[in-house]
């Protein structure tokens, strides 16, 4: 039996952690946003050809958005769990009539707050730059809050598992944030050289960014049902690691 | 009596091998203050923490409220409220909506005019806008007891709620645990100050390296331990003691000034029977020009208690 209020105190206080830093948490993705713009859509872009009949400047936004939400939804959910258990108040969680249901709602249903948040800002600041239009808007929203959800669940993991600062950096640095850019971000990965084109498709991040862009402008580099299964299978993949995390204690109980 | 909470055979052996609970067993009653008293590392917050969901059990079996916590975990908890041992809040947060999410938390229905209650109580109302780190280190302790009381538990756990507190708010302290102890809420509390645990407890417990030592009704432990110490200085030296005041528990000490009186327990009786002892003396005309009582205390008795600990 789920306690919707335990679960709802989570995720509004998520949310404000969020908004206790608002101005940076909105001033950040509409700079970097802007930079990608005039740097990849206008200095670069001008000189690319359409892909897929879709100009350069708009074929990048969903890799944008792709690279900020990674990124964001995995260190904002990441601290969201680090800190408390660096600093002791995790306590409170663990000895409240909690369990793996209400802290996961909680938690993941702020981050997927956050992260439509998060894109409706950068579709914004984009707008400034290019003209767009989304072929399948309800689709797009289903997506990135389907990624949000898996993300937060992986920052999650990644929160637990790391005993210290450098930990919790790491994997972003070293596995995502490499991935993403080389998971078709700013380029088609049929623009890719043999065998490169092959090779990348082991990339999961390839997916998710073909994905979502198929959500854009419905075409992309790979079938949209397999990007759609590979992102649920991560998210069943999180969420049973997370269980299993909740049932032993690990890292969380003495 | 109404037991509230129940450990049978409760340890925990940390991964690295060190006992900080070997087969604890201890049944605390409805309504009761409970003083945990040992020195630091004996294994009281880890004591606490298998209660509260912080630390796993290596072995036996917790229950509260009647609900065995390994099963029923989430009905015994919403009775459970906990004042950590170190200050950890979140320092951002207003000190009106770090009370407010613990009532949530707990999943119970946001009332204000509870928090209110709450907050006033705790001489925390005009600080409520404040950021919990502008606090003093006092205010924060009290934010830290105003969020376990949100949900209204029956059963509170302190975890040295003086620890490095100044007198006055220890005092403090102690004003607020009577005041709860009215309210009907069952309090264990940690201590190692021996005098805390005499002033504000109906029990005590005596736990080290893990092991519970002793667990009784205070007035009791102190009778069944308590010692009363007589130096009655005498006006002449005696060579030997004297038959009148043989039925005493006396020495004679080195030199044959001092007559020392060893006895009685926590009752009083050592008192009354240094009284008597006096009268012998005069009866015998045993003449005597001072004399020196003393009372031990809960703190020798633990000090006693830890010593035969070692040995042991
Ligand atoms: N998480 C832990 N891992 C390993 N050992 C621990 C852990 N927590 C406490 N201990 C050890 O267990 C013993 C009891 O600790 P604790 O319960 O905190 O004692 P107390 O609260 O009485 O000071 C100590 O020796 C302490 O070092
Ligand atoms: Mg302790």
């Amino acid at each position: 039996m789920i306690s919707w209020r335990s679960t709802w105190s989570i995720y509004t206080r998520e949310l404000m952690r969020f908004l206790r830093t608002a101005f940076q948490s909105v001033l950040a993705p509409v700079l970097t946003t802007s930079l990608y713009f005039i740097v990849f859509g206008a200095a670069i872009g001008g000189r690319m050809p359409d892909l897929g009949g879709v100009d350069y400047g708009a074929f990048i936004i969903p890799g944008l958005l792709m690279l900020t939400l990674l990124g964001e939804t995995t260190s904002n959910s990441s601290f969201g769990i680090y800190m408390p258990r660096f600093t002791g108040t995790i306590y409170e969680l663990l000895s409240a009539p909690v369990g793996v249901s209400e802290t996961l709602l909680g938690f993941v249903g702020a981050a997927m707050t956050k992260s439509l948040l998060l894109a409706a800002i950068i579709l914004l600041t984009a707008r400034l730059f290019v003209d767009y239009s989304i072929a399948h808007p309800v689709l797009a929203v289903f997506y990135i809050m389907l990624v949000a959800a898996a993300f937060s669940l992986f920052g999650f993991i990644l929160g637990i598992w790391a005993d210290n600062f450098e930990k919790l950096g790491i994997i972003p640095m070293l596995f995502l944030t490499p991935l993403t850019f080389l998971g078709g971000t700013f380029y088609s990965i049929d623009m890719l050289p043999r065998p490169w084109d092959t090779i990348a498709l082991a990339n999961p991040i390839v997916y998710l960014v073909s994905g979502l862009r198929w959500t854009f402008y419905g075409q992309s580099d790979v079938n949209i049902w397999i990007s759609f299964g590979i992102t649920l299978g991560f998210l069943a993949i999180c969420v049973a690691v997370i269980a299993f995390i909740f049932r032993t204690g690990w890292r969380l109980r003495a | 009596m109404e037991p509230i909470l129940e450990l049978s055979g409760l340890s925990k052996v940390y991964p690295g091998g060190l006992t900080a609970l070997d087969n604890v067993d201890l049944t605390i009653n409805k309504g009761e203050v409970f003083a945990l008293l040992g020195p630091n590392g004996a294994g009281k917050t880890t004591l606490i923490g298998a209660v509260c969901g912080l630390v796993r059990p290596t072995s036996g079996s917790i229950r509260a409220f009647g609900h065995d916590l390994a099963s029923d975990w989430r009905r015994a908890r919403n009775r459970i409220g906990l004042v950590p041992q170190e200050l950890s809040t979140d320092m951002f947060e207003p000190v009106h909506r770090a009370v407010s999410y613990s009532r949530g938390l707990f999943g119970l229905a946001p009332d204000r005019d509870r928090i209110e209650e709450i907050l006033r109580s705790l001489s925390l109302w005009d600080k409520r806008d404040e950021r919990i780190m502008a606090l003093s280190g006092g205010m924060k302790r009290r934010v830290l007891i105003a969020k376990a009381l949100a949900h209204e538990p029956d059963l509170l756990f302190l975890d040295e709620p003086t620890a490095g507190v100044d007198v006055e708010l220890r005092k403090g302290m102690w004003a607020i645990v009577d005041t709860m102890r009215e309210r009907g809420v069952t309090i264990i509390l940690t201590t190692h100050y021996i005098e805390e645990a005499e002033l504000m407890a109906d029990r005590v417990g005596i736990i080290n390296r893990g092991k519970l030592l002793m667990v009784d009704q205070k007035d009791a432990m102190m009778a069944r331990l308590g010692r009363t110490e007589a130096h009655i200085t005498l006006a002449r030296p005696l060579s030997a003691l004297p038959s009148e005041i043989a039925r005493f528990p006396v020495e004679l000490e080195p030199g044959g000034e001092v007559l020392c009186y060893r006895g009685g327990d926590g009752t009083g009786k050592g008192k009354a029977e240094v009284a008597a002892l006096t009268k012998a003396l005069i009866a015998a005309d045993i003449d005597y020009v001072g004399i020196d009582t003393r009372e031990s205390s809960l703190e020798e008795i633990f000090v006693s208690l830890l010593g035969e600990g070692k040995a042991a």
